[in-house]
């Protein structure tokens, strides 16, 4: 008997859709109770298009593959103590902002696409949503068993968990993510999908594992090759989330229209973190945050929302303050960080000179004029009268929880103020995008789990700054403060039979040409 | 003789992560299991209420009646990560390729019987939508369950569930020659044969039930732990009959999987049992009702088969079940 061959598409169809029924002992709505309440119209679950069509078997197989892969380069970093060819011990407090700042985000991603794909009424989407659920898993599994064994030599990653739950900056991460999936499904992808995964993630991924490349990172960047093709199919995803939703009802476009703007704004908050990294926090750096914003958001945003304008979808609100503030983002960040050293799980220390000539080459308007003298200020306050740390808290943003140290997108020196009241108290804001955010859904927003906020309420182990440090699990001396001054740097230079010589004892520059 | 490689040693300054040292009581090595499993989940601090759960957080452990100290006390038997998980399914995939690439090229359905054959398209081919139903179920227990130590096993559960209904769209593939006819007639009965309708409620039910330990124990302990020893032991047995092996090659790999997912659900029954008299109670009771349930449900697919015999076919598959639950989880189903 010859059998005719049924194509990829046919197969698929067959493989996943025909797999659900029409229910009648329950009602739908009982199985999935939450397609509706987010006011999304879909008529029509099968016209979701498949971004891809994986069975379950041939994803066994090509994962498998991979995993084997990654774990034969982990095994063989750890062996050859790989962690000593990376560029210098400053690059390693890169991996403690990923791995205390987004691996638990991977997680996260886990369990929200777990629950999209669950609550989903299609099959199409489901699928879709539970495949990118254990893809993401995979990731936070892989990205601890990579940084294990920095974990092993040098501090402020031994805790990540428990301090992301925590410390005060990591509230910005961990409340995006408790933002997205307490929201409806259909917000959720496209928060995450759509706005983060799409539009945002070239400016969080590449960093990181380009950095890692021109670090000599070899774990880490090859983690990042590994995760490379998970990854562009998550992309594909949030492209047709949002397109099916689009396409499946117009009472739909407004209120996609408010995630996009919503999430952009939420995404880009999140990104100042990143944009500190970059500039700053790596010894060799692979283009300024400027650099990137251009070319992944307003070249490549552009595009696309050009592309999405025959939905009626515009660029999200506020996109032309992004482009103001790239001048301005990572130096404001990477200052409060140094005023805050002594209450972050990694080191900071004051860029040297060969450092702050590239920052003026690559921020010729605003760098010498605005930051440079900050910056060696400190460096002249420290050589006379020792580290400076700023023993008081800072307000943080009710949104995005960003210390408020944003300036005015048309005054780079005055720090942007914005407040709203609600039920009789009044609630800041670091930008008109946030206060945007709050107004919108105030409700959730006044819940914010806001450090600072619960510190002075006394649920962070106590007032003072020890309490508060043991409170975090970051132990005083070792995951904190200065660079220069830290087991970190004196490990290294053992560990690397360098003499710590230097009189003045700067950072060493590794700048590229 | 012995060649000994000179390299630089240098001693590390804390041998694992400090939540893993805290549960291990030392800082010591741990395996990659431990340190990518440990504490995963957030618990403290979590900033606004569900939209659509506003009772619970994001995270809660009130979404079960269940009580445990610690929610990491079920570690998985089998130490499934991703990476482990996704490499052992790889294996059993290749060899479950190579099964179906056999029965194709020596086209050994054809040697099967007319009659075995409809009965084994009969049987299977509608299993597909039950085995969708579960892989639903485990992603719920994955969405809302508490703890990755149970929500990541329940995450590779329900893949591996889509996967199996994969699996049986394509025995129903092979048995048709590509033609689909064999899932749409499977469909059908599913929908509309009487034979398939118990069983379809139960898998609707299942879908609305809300409480995810107790999702656990009626899919993957009730359901799974009649329907696999009915299926793919018992029905599968009966075929062999007139089949030969054919089959039961194409099925080895839902064999395989139920002996070992079967060791990872009795260790969770067991560790929950064991915690405390009320969650002992409470999946004992849980675990009758949805026994029953699930017998109900199947007897009419083990009377397609063995007809008169299914009434003693099911007993005692029920008593097998109850004595697994006996052995492995300290649990009185009877």
């Amino acid at each position: 008997m010859a059998a005719k061959r049924l194509n990829l598409r046919e197969k698929y169809q067959k493989f996943t859709r025909d797999l659900a029924w029409e229910p009648t002992y329950q009602k739908k709505s009982d199985i999935f109770p939450q397609t509706e309440f987010e006011g999304i119209h879909i008529h029509d679950w099968d016209k979701w298009e498949d971004p891809f069509r994986l069975t379950v078997d041939a994803y066994w197989k090509y994962q498998a593959e991979k995993e084997r892969k990654l774990y034969s380069i982990i095994d063989a970093f750890s062996q050859n103590n790989g962690q000593l060819n990376v560029t210098d011990a400053r690059y390693v407090n890169a991996l403690k902002l990923f791995l205390t700042g987004i691996s638990p985000l991977e997680y996260a991603a886990h369990r929200g696409f777990a629950m999209a794909g669950r609550q989903f009424g299609g099959v199409g989407p489901q699928v879709a949503c539970q495949m990118q659920s254990i893809d993401e898993l995979r990731h936070c599994q892989t990205q601890i068993h990579t940084i294990s064994q920095y974990n092993k030599y040098f501090n402020g990653f031994h805790d990540w968990n428990h301090m992301h739950q925590r410390v005060w900056y990591l509230s910005v991460p961990k409340s995006f993510f408790d933002d997205a999936m307490s929201a409806g499904p259909f917000e959720f992808v496209t928060a995450i999908s759509f706005s983060f995964e799409y539009v945002l993630t070239n400016l969080l991924f590449m960093p990181f594992m380009s950095g890692a490349a021109y670090n000599g990172d070899m774990a880490t960047v090859t983690f990042g090759f590994s995760a490379q093709s998970d990854e562009s199919r998550h992309m594909t995803l949030g492209l047709e989330v949002i397109k099916f939703m689009l396409e499946q009802d117009e009472r739909n476009v407004p209120i996609v229209q408010k995630w996009i703007d919503k999430w952009f704004w939420r995404g880009y908050r999140l990104l100042s973190l990143v944009s500190m990294m970059m500039d700053y926090m790596l010894p060799k750096r692979v283009m300024s945050w400027k650099e990137a914003w251009e070319m992944y958001f307003e070249e490549n945003g552009g595009a696309l929302f050009e592309d999405l304008s025959r939905y009626g979808i515009r660029m999200p609100k506020y996109w032309e303050v992004s482009v103001k503030e790239k001048e301005h983002l990572s130096h404001q960040l990477w200052a409060t960080f140094h005023n805050f050293g002594h209450a972050a799980a990694f080191h900071t220390w004051i860029p040297e000179e060969s450092e702050m000539q590239w920052l003026s080459e690559k921020y010729p308007d605003t760098f010498d004029k605005y930051y440079r003298p900050r910056f060696e200020f400190w460096r002249q306050h420290t050589k006379e009268k020792g580290r400076w740390y700023n023993p008081t808290l800072p307000m943080l943003c009710q949104t995005c929880q960003v210390p408020m140290l944003f300036t005015e997108p048309d005054d780079p020196t005055q720090i942007c103020y914005r407040s709203s009241q609600y039920n009789g108290e009044q609630y800041h804001f670091c930008s008109d995008g946030c206060k945007d955010i709050f107004d919108d859904e105030p409700e959730k927003y006044v819940q914010a789990w806001l450090p600072v906020h619960q510190i002075y309420q006394g649920n962070c182990g106590g007032a003072s700054i020890p309490e508060v440090l043991e409170y975090y699990h970051l132990v005083d001396g070792q995951d904190n403060k200065e660079y220069l001054e830290s087991n970190d740097r004196a490990n290294w230079l053992r560990w690397k039979g360098m003499a710590d010589t230097e009189a003045d004892r700067e950072v060493q520059a590794v700048v590229n040409e | 003789m012995a060649i000994e490689i000179k390299t630089a040693s240098i001693e590390p300054i804390r041998h694992t992560f400090s939540n893993v040292a805290r549960r291990q009581g030392a800082d010591k090595p741990a395996s990659r299991y431990l340190e990518a499993m440990y504490d995963l989940q957030p618990t403290v601090n979590f900033h606004y209420r569900p939209l659509w759960d506003p009772d619970h957080e994001l995270y809660d452990t009130g979404r079960t009646a269940i009580d445990m100290a610690d929610w990491y006390a079920f570690r998985d038997p089998r130490q499934f990560y991703y990476g482990t998980w996704t490499i052992t399914r790889s294996k059993q995939q290749d060899v479950a390729e190579r099964n179906y690439a056999f029965v194709d090229k020596r086209n050994l359905l054809d040697l099967v019987g007319a009659g075995t054959r409809e009965r084994a398209e009969a049987v299977f081919v509608p299993l597909r939508h039950a085995e969708y139903a579960a892989n639903l179920n485990n992603m719920y227990i994955c969405a809302y369950g508490y703890g990755t130590a149970i929500t990541q096993a329940a995450s590779f559960n329900a893949v591996d569930r889509l996967g199996i209904a994969q699996y049986l769209s394509r025995i129903g593939l092979m048995l048709d020659g590509n033609t689909c006819e064999s899932l749409d007639r499977g469909k059908q009965a599913w929908l509309e044969a009487e034979t398939w309708q118990p069983l379809r409620r139960l898998t609707e039910d299942l879908m609305v039930t809300r409480d995810w330990f107790e999702l656990f124990v009626a899919q993957n302990f009730a359901l799974d732990g009649l329907s696999f020893p009915l299926v793919y032991e018992r029905i599968d047995g009966e075929l062999q009959k007139d089949a030969g092996s054919t089959i039961s090659m194409l099925n080895e790999f839902m064999n395989e999987w139920y002996g070992e997912t079967s060791r990872w659900v009795d260790s969770v029954l067991k560790t929950a049992a064991a915690e405390s008299d009320a969650n002992k109670a409470q999946i004992e009771q849980w675990a009758r009702h949805w026994c029953d349930r699930a017998g109900e449900a199947l007897q009419p697919v083990a009377t397609e088969v063995f007809g008169e015999r299914a009434d003693e076919v099911m007993a005692g598959l029920r008593e097998e079940l109850a004595t697994r639950a006996k052995k492995k989880a300290g649990l009185d189903i009877e």
